[in-house]
């Protein structure tokens, strides 16, 4: 996608979040938060660089475990399997998004399929392993999702519009990471909808009932 | 690398094989992946090395570092069947390449980054080979700040700036 480079991001990824993902062991909708995010921050990206670098140095210094004695040989045959395969065309996607989310959104924004979760928000559970939940929201203008507090982590990328909370204000490209200690009640600005890439690797705690009851329906 | 990436260079290839298939070998079974597996892994890894040749940025990463990030990836992908979401590569156009000097700077950071881990007091030092050895969890890991990245990182901030400049 073209355009992003000027996002003014101010809320980037923390240190803990982005080495998990470096080191490889973040459960797949939080792998595809961050990735979106740092594909949108080159902040992000040379921190993830870094931090890819300690990976590098961890390697170089490991004490070394002896490779099967037709290791090379075998790498060169696997090296010809894979140059024989036929060379598909990487039509880039086409899209209005990052292209990690491209990948799981089939293409574009207005190709997601939303259901409705009330008040006019709307949701759109993407396809990832069980250990997490990736989701896209669709927040109308100047609406609120309903107040809630969290059980795990949190993870809210802003990809269309702004939200507010009693934290602070996200922009396109700014990441909310909330944890058990936030209970926050996020507006969309009135100047336009807002879309949001959210990942939590626990369910919300609502505090008032009728969202709580609503709740198990939609995996929220 | 820049033999194996500009004239398929063979012999350069069993040289960087001899030397990190070892290395990606024990680093995926530090993290409890059993022998065999990590032995295939290990040749999917030194193939993909091959075949990616061209994709390697000495200007924002050193080799090991970017072979780090090919074994995490195959790791993911071979050992956990999971997918690994990745921000899209940025690469440099056939009429375009990094600067020598950027090269040469990147080098420096990585001994650099090397040498300071290895003078990390054993406890920490512990800590950050138990976060990529896949032992701990995110908010775990926020314990290891401290390490000296800032150098390194504004250096590959200098590199992704240039390349930007250039894609345009």
């Amino acid at each position: 996608m073209t355009g992003m480079k000027q996002l003014k991001i101010t809320h980037h990824l923390p240190y803990g979040l982005m080495m998990a993902y470096s080191a490889g062991n973040m459960p797949e909708a939080f792998n595809l938060t961050i990735a979106t995010h740092i594909a949108m921050c080159d902040e992000c990206r040379a921190q993830l660089g870094s931090m890819d670098a300690v990976g590098g140095a961890l390697l170089e210094d490991v004490d070394t475990v002896q490779v099967s004695d037709e290791s090379f040989e075998q790498t060169l045959a696997r090296i010809t399997a894979i140059e024989a395969e036929p060379q598909e065309p990487v039509a880039p996607l086409n899209s209005d998004v990052p292209s990690p989310l491209a990948d799981y959104i089939g293409g574009s924004l207005k190709d997601v399929r939303w259901r409705s979760i009330g008040m006019g928000v709307k949701q759109a559970i993407l396809e990832t392993d069980g250990k997490a939940t990736a989701r896209l929201l669709y927040i109308p203008a100047g609406t609120s999702v309903p107040d809630h507090g969290h059980r795990g982590t949190e993870l809210t990328l802003v990809l269309r519009g702004a939200f507010s909370d009693e934290t602070d204000r996200f922009g396109p490209g700014d990441i909310e990471v909330a944890n058990e200690d936030l209970n926050h009640t996020p507006v969309a600005d009135i100047s336009g909808d807002c879309i949001c890439l959210a990942a939590t690797d626990a369910p919300l705690k609502f505090n008032s009932l009728i969202p709580r009851l609503a709740q198990r329906f939609l995996r929220i | 690398m820049a033999r194996i990436a500009g004239s398929k260079d063979q012999a350069a290839f069993a040289e960087l094989f001899r030397h990190f298939a070892p290395r990606v070998k024990a680093f995926l079974m530090k993290g409890g992946t059993e022998a065999q597996m990590a032995e295939e892994c290990t040749q999917e890894v030194l193939a993909t090395v091959w075949t990616k040749a061209h994709s390697f940025d000495p200007s924002r990463a050193s080799v090991a570092t970017w072979i780090f990030t090919i074994a995490r990836n195959r790791k993911i992908d071979m050992v956990r069947r999971q997918r690994r979401p990745e921000p899209e590569e940025l690469t440099w156009g056939p009429e375009q390449e990094p600067q020598a000097e950027d090269v040469m700077a990147m080098q420096q950071e990585s001994a650099r980054l090397k040498t300071a881990l290895g003078t990390l007091p054993d406890k920490q030092r512990d800590l950050v080979e138990k976060a990529y050895f896949g032992d701990l969890s995110h908010s775990e890991i926020a314990e290891t700040t401290g390490l000296p990245l800032g150098t390194i990182k504004s250096r590959i901030r200098l590199a992704l700036e240039r390349l930007r400049h250039d894609m345009r």
